[in-house]
């Protein structure tokens, strides 16, 4: 059981970096790239009908694992209590832009939000990778499951770690960068002409970056963690994950170069969660590692729900998800094709 | 309330995590009471518009859409904190009973967050796609993803008011036993009844309030008029619901099952037979008395027991430290609501008996009090959740956890004290944002002619 929620809950939250890092990636190019202010619509507009549903994932899987393993929901939330303050704050200012942009034709009411609008995805794309990053690093647990961080103390991966570090400053930028040619791959798909253009060669020129820091963070995350590689010894099987995530990273160039946007974009698809799912092997059955040598690891085992909820959650779980992909297939159905500006809002 | 002498009042951590969670969960109720009342009278107008043919129905329906939406957006955005808040302030309470109360809480997004989201979507720009009727399953959709919703939280908030279907593990916290008998605990659905139905007297007073405020002014006078039918129409049975039979059985299965609750909402400190009903005063807890009360001798005792002799306990029946705090405030609370119901229901009475006779749109006093009534459902739910988790205090979980026992420990007074005014200062800017864009959309009024969302006035985005 534990085994299985475990999964359930990676799955969970890959799903959401997949869908919500692309309109997080769009937040922070629609000012960089957008040229006009039909420009800066149309990459709206890509995402407006579907940012909302793209973050019920966040919230479906911090329910899920409340309900899975609520000690650590309690531990984690709790003790990186400033950092998730930020993050909801940086959820509203995000949601009210965007939403809110649009409702008076005036510039500078526009430009204000466009303002709003990108500082809210980009810190958020941060946040998001440190929040990973200090899964990975470990805090400092104490006896009774608790702990507490400051979001910065001297920026060392010390005994006192804050939740700002190198090594999670580190896992901040994969995340900005990844995020910002998700989103960049995504509008390739959903728009045409000028933008599309401007749009893939913003993805060939920071690949570059992107693989130097994904293999700067895959060493730093060794560094830090000597028991990182455990499982992957113990069943040598999961070196594929390695292999695919370089893997993947090599499609976004190979078809973004080709103009196979829907590849490309299926290629950092692939590259997010391939990320995720290797720091997922790598904990398990850990949750939230100590950082200090006491060993009082959050785990699985310690941490789960009664066996009776676990089993009768396993069948509503099966069915909402079902409910859940139809709803998204049906949505993203109707909204298929490229942008456009005329007609009611969205179309062919 | 708890917290140690010699000590600044806002430095008490204890303290500072309930004023943190009422108020964001205060604020976030504004919303979706809204939301909940309005997605089931777009239903409404959608159906008459399909079923009449009638053009000016679905124009209707359109406008109450952009509110719809406005209010949806602050409302999602203002609930992502709620969620969250169960981990960061009230970490010891969700490592217990996250067993049981973690499940509706996954629920909710499971099965209605995703519903809203996706329908909400398709409801408000693929009017032109869909056919009518997808579009009116749309909407539907949206209502019922949204009531769903209201009905998991209110499970959740039911089991801490009424532990049922738990059992306790030997680490000491709680697991579910029976998945039905949590969903389906008595408490639950009592307060679900009420609460939606509360939330649907919020929606048509807003309803009616914009038709007034149209027929008024003369402009969209035609579209006035539908609001105000639809609304009074709602509204008067969701005011008498409100009442009877939801609010009466609701007080006597608290009388039943919290009696120190009920004592304290009725501000009865002394246990008797024949308890009178307080209609006003101010309860003082040093002399247990009531200064200047306006009672009403043995209603209470006839409202709970169905009989003027039967003995109502009182305060003095429960030790001091099993008395909600703070006690005035529940009280006065609790006052509000009940006092508010009231005239809710005698106000739309009389509304309907005036549209009923023809004469409600002639009647500008009757359209007055409409237009200015709007803000007090609000009122009036807010007292009603207040009166609720007071009364519930000092537990968290009634009868097994204690407040003081379920917050967060290892986060300090300074650390709440700061995202609390972080919190406070965030929603005063909604709220100018959120009133000059409702302002805006009243007064651009309801568009003539077949222009569906989508188009230049509108914005381009979800809302
Ligand atoms: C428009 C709003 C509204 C109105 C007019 C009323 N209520 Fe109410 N009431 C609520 C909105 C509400 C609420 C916000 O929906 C509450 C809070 C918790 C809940 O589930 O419902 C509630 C709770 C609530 C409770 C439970 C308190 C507790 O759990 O401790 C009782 C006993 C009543 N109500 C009784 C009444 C009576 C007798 C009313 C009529 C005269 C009345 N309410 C009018
Ligand atoms: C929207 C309506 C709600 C309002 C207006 C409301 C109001 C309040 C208020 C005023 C308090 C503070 C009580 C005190 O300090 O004396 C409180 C506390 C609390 N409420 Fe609610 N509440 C609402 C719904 C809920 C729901 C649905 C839940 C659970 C799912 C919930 C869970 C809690 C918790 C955990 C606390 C903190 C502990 C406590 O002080 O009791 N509330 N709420
Ligand atoms: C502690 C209490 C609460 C929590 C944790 C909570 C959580 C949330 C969350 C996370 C959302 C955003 C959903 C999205 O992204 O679509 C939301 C919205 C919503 N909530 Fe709450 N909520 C609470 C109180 C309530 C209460 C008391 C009700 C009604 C009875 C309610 C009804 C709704 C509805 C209908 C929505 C949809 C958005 C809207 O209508 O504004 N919530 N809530």
């Amino acid at each position: 059981m534990g085994f299985i929620w475990f999964w359930i809950v990676a799955v969970m939250l890959a799903a959401y970096v997949v869908l919500d890092g692309f309109d997080l990636g769009v937040g922070i190019l629609h000012s960089l790239l957008a040229r006009s202010e039909p420009e800066r619509q149309i990459m709206l507009r890509s995402i407006g009908p579907v940012w909302d549903g793209n973050e019920v994932w966040l919230l479906a899987g911090g329910g899920t694992l409340y309900f899975a393993f609520p000690a650590l929901y309690a531990s984690a939330f709790s003790g990186f209590y400033l950092a998730l303050m930020i993050v909801l704050w940086l959820l509203i200012l995000r949601g009210a832009s965007i939403e809110l942009r649009m409702h008076i034709d005036d510039g500078l009411w526009r430009s204000f939000f466009d303002g709003l609008f990108f500082f809210s995805s980009l810190l958020l794309a941060v946040f998001f990778g440190a929040a990973l990053a200090n899964v990975i690093r470990g805090v400092p647990l104490r006896e009774d499951g608790y702990f507490f961080l400051p979001l910065w103390t001297d920026w060392r991966v010390g005994p006192q770690p804050g939740i700002l570090d190198w090594y999670t400053v580190i896992g901040g930028v994969v995340a900005l960068v990844a995020l910002a040619i998700h989103g960049a791959l995504y509008l390739a798909v959903k728009t045409e002409g000028d933008l599309q253009a401007r749009v893939r060669t913003f993805v060939r020129r920071s690949w570059i970056v992107l693989l130097a820091i994904t293999v700067i963070s895959l060493i730093a995350t060794i560094a830090v963690r000597a028991d990182t590689l455990t499982n992957y010894y113990a069943y040598p099987v999961a070196f594929v994950i390695p292999v695919a995530v370089l893997g993947s990273l090599g499609g976004i160039l190979y078809f973004c170069r080709r103009e196979a946007d829907r590849n490309a974009f299926a290629s950092s698809c692939a590259y997010l969660s391939t990320m995720l799912v290797g720091a997922a092997v790598s904990l398990y059955p850990r949750l939230l590692p100590s950082s200090n040598d006491l060993g009082h690891d959050i785990t699985v085992q310690n941490s789960i729900s009664g066996p009776y909820a676990l089993r009768v959650g396993l069948a509503w779980w099966a069915f909402g998800m079902v409910l859940a992909i139809v709803y998204f297939v049906v949505t993203y159905r109707m909204f298929r094709g490229k942008v456009n500006l005329d007609g009611g809002g969205y179309g062919h | 309330m708890m917290f140690r002498r010699g000590q600044s009042l806002l430095m008490d951590a204890l303290l500072l995590h309930r004023l943190h969670f009422a108020f964001t969960v205060t604020y976030h109720y504004l919303f979706p009471q809204l939301t909940m009342g309005l997605a089931l009278l777009i239903v409404v107008l959608k159906t008459v518009a399909l079923v009449r043919h009638n053009e000016r129905y679905n124009e209707a329906a359109r406008f109450w859409a952009k509110i719809f939406a406005l209010n949806f957006l602050i409302g999602v955005v203002t609930g992502i904190p709620m969620e969250f808040q169960f981990g960061t302030n009230w970490a010891q309470f969700s490592r217990t009973t996250g067993g049981v109360i973690g499940q509706p809480l996954a629920m909710e997004g499971v099965f209605s967050f995703f519903l809203e989201s996706a329908f909400l979507g398709l409801f408000l720009f693929g009017e032109k796609r869909l056919s009518p009727w997808a579009h009116w399953a749309s909407a539907f959709l949206v209502f019922v993803g949204s009531w769903i919703s209201g009905f998991f939280i209110i499970v959740t908030n039911a089991w801490m008011q009424h532990p049922v279907a738990y059992s306790v593990l030997p680490n000491g916290s709680f697991e579910v036993t029976s998945f039905w008998w949590l969903l389906m605990n008595p408490w639950a659905l009592l307060q679900y009844a009420h609460n939606m139905s509360g939330a649907v007297i919020t929606g048509a007073f807003v309803m009616c309030s914009v038709g007034a405020f149209y027929i008024l002014e003369n402009r969209f006078a035609e579209h006035g008029r539908i609001f105000v039918r639809v609304g009074v129409i709602a509204g008067v049975i969701a005011c008498v619901t409100q009442i009877f039979p939801t609010g009466d059985l609701h007080g006597r299965y608290l009388a039943q099952h919290q009696p120190a609750s009920i004592a304290a909402m009725e501000g009865l400190f002394s246990s008797q037979a024949g308890a009178p009903i307080v209609l006003m005063g101010q309860p003082d807890e040093a002399t247990q008395s009531i200064d200047n009360p306006i009672v009403v001798n043995n209603l209470l005792s006839f409202l709970i027991y169905g009989t003027t002799r039967a003995e109502v306990k009182g305060l003095d029946q429960f030790p001091r430290d099993q008395w909600p705090s703070p006690l005035p405030l529940l009280f006065y609370s609790y006052h509000i609501m009940a006092g508010l119901g009231t005239y809710f229901a005698l106000l739309m009475l009389l509304e309907a008996l005036l549209l009923w006779r023809g004469k409600l749109f002639e009647t500008r006093w009757a359209l007055w009090l409409l237009l200015l009534s709007f803000p007090l459902p609000y009122i009036a739910n807010t007292a009603g959740w207040m009166t609720a988790e007071i009364g519930r205090q000092p537990w968290l979980v009634y009868g097994l956890i204690r407040t003081s026992d379920g917050y967060s420990k290892n986060v300090s007074a300074g650390n709440t004290l700061f995202t609390l005014l972080g919190f406070m200062g965030m929603y005063t800017v909604l709220s100018i944002l959120f009133i000059i864009l409702v302002y805006r959309t009243v007064s651009e009024g309801p568009s003539t002619g077949n222009r569906p969302l989508g188009t230049k006035t509108t914005p381009l985005t979800m809302a």
